[in-house]
């Protein structure tokens, strides 16, 4: 089982996580000045990248934190992860 | 009124089942804890600084550790805001209501839980194997020695793991009450390919 790296606890298997969908969606700094269609869009309307992808998960059987992931959407490889205050890193 | 109501009697999930200590050829036995305090505070901070006061000893700030208690308990680290304090003696209500009143004037909190988990303790030749069998953590001396926790699954219900010796023969699990009966079935077959009788 691939084991993925939990920025406070370890390496941990892929089990005691889940996934949080895309990160980096930041809240709109004026919500109430935003259209229905513009809502609709921070809400629902994810990007679906084929290759690298920052996502959040989160470790739901150790720490129960959530952080961010690097993953490759077509090897699923986790190429980083770190947590949600720090920038998403450089990854080739 | 109130004196005809009955008094609550205070059971044990593992109470009607057979000697889980039996099964394992020793291995495995129910520990008594008194109390179980869940608290969260931001460190560093002042609501840290009350808790390890009151304590003690200083909240853990590595992930994955425990430090040992002068009271004879453990503060276990949950997470980078979060810990759980265990006494062995303190009666829970009494240890929920001096951590709380240290706490919440900072800002932090403090609950307890002492009837959420149970204690097992894990010892013995065989206690790594036992945690082989259902458990992806490392539990090899070199990286989990005492003073080292893990909350992770074994054999798929969620644990917190404490290493309490430096050589792999000594541990302590807490697991969700709920979930006590079906450990401890789940370490009595473990244990099965171990016993020699």
């Amino acid at each position: 089982m691939q084991m993925i790296k939990c920025p406070w606890c370890g390496p941990r298997e892929e089990v005691e996580y889940h996934y949080g969908g895309q990160a980096h969606v930041a809240y709109p700094a004026e919500p109430a000045a935003l259209s229905d269609e513009e809502w609709a869009h921070y809400l629902f309307f994810r990007d679906n990248t084929r290759g690298l992808f920052a996502e959040r998960w989160v470790h739901t059987a150790g720490c129960r934190r959530w952080f961010n992931a690097v993953r490759d959407t077509v090897t699923y490889r986790f190429h980083a992860t770190y947590r949600p205050d720090e920038p998403r890193p450089v990854t080739a | 009124m109130a004196d005809t109501l009955v008094p609550l009697q205070r059971t044990h999930p593992l109470d009607a089942r057979p000697s889980l200590t039996e099964a394992t050829v020793g291995a495995v036995r129910v520990v008594d804890v008194s109390a179980q305090v869940q608290v969260r505070a931001a460190v560093p901070g002042p609501a840290a600084d009350a808790l390890a006061q009151v304590i003690g000893a200083p909240l853990p700030t590595r992930p994955g550790t425990w430090t040992p208690t002068p009271a004879g308990g453990r503060i276990v680290w949950l997470g980078p805001d979060e810990w759980l304090v265990v006494d062995p003696s303190a009666p829970s209500w009494d240890l929920e209501a001096r951590l709380r009143a240290a706490a919440a004037p900072h800002g932090g909190a403090a609950l307890d839980v002492s009837g959420q988990r149970v204690v097992l303790s894990l010892s013995g030749e065989h206690a790594r194997d036992l945690l082989a069998a259902g458990c992806a953590v490392d539990t090899h001396p070199s990286v989990f020695r005492r003073g080292a926790a893990a909350q992770t699954l074994l054999g798929q219900a969620g644990v917190i793991l404490l290493a309490l010796s430096d050589d792999g023969t000594d541990y302590e699990l807490f697991v969700r009450s709920s979930f006590a009966r079906y450990l401890a079935d789940w370490l009595a077959d473990a244990a099965t390919e171990h016993r020699t009788a």
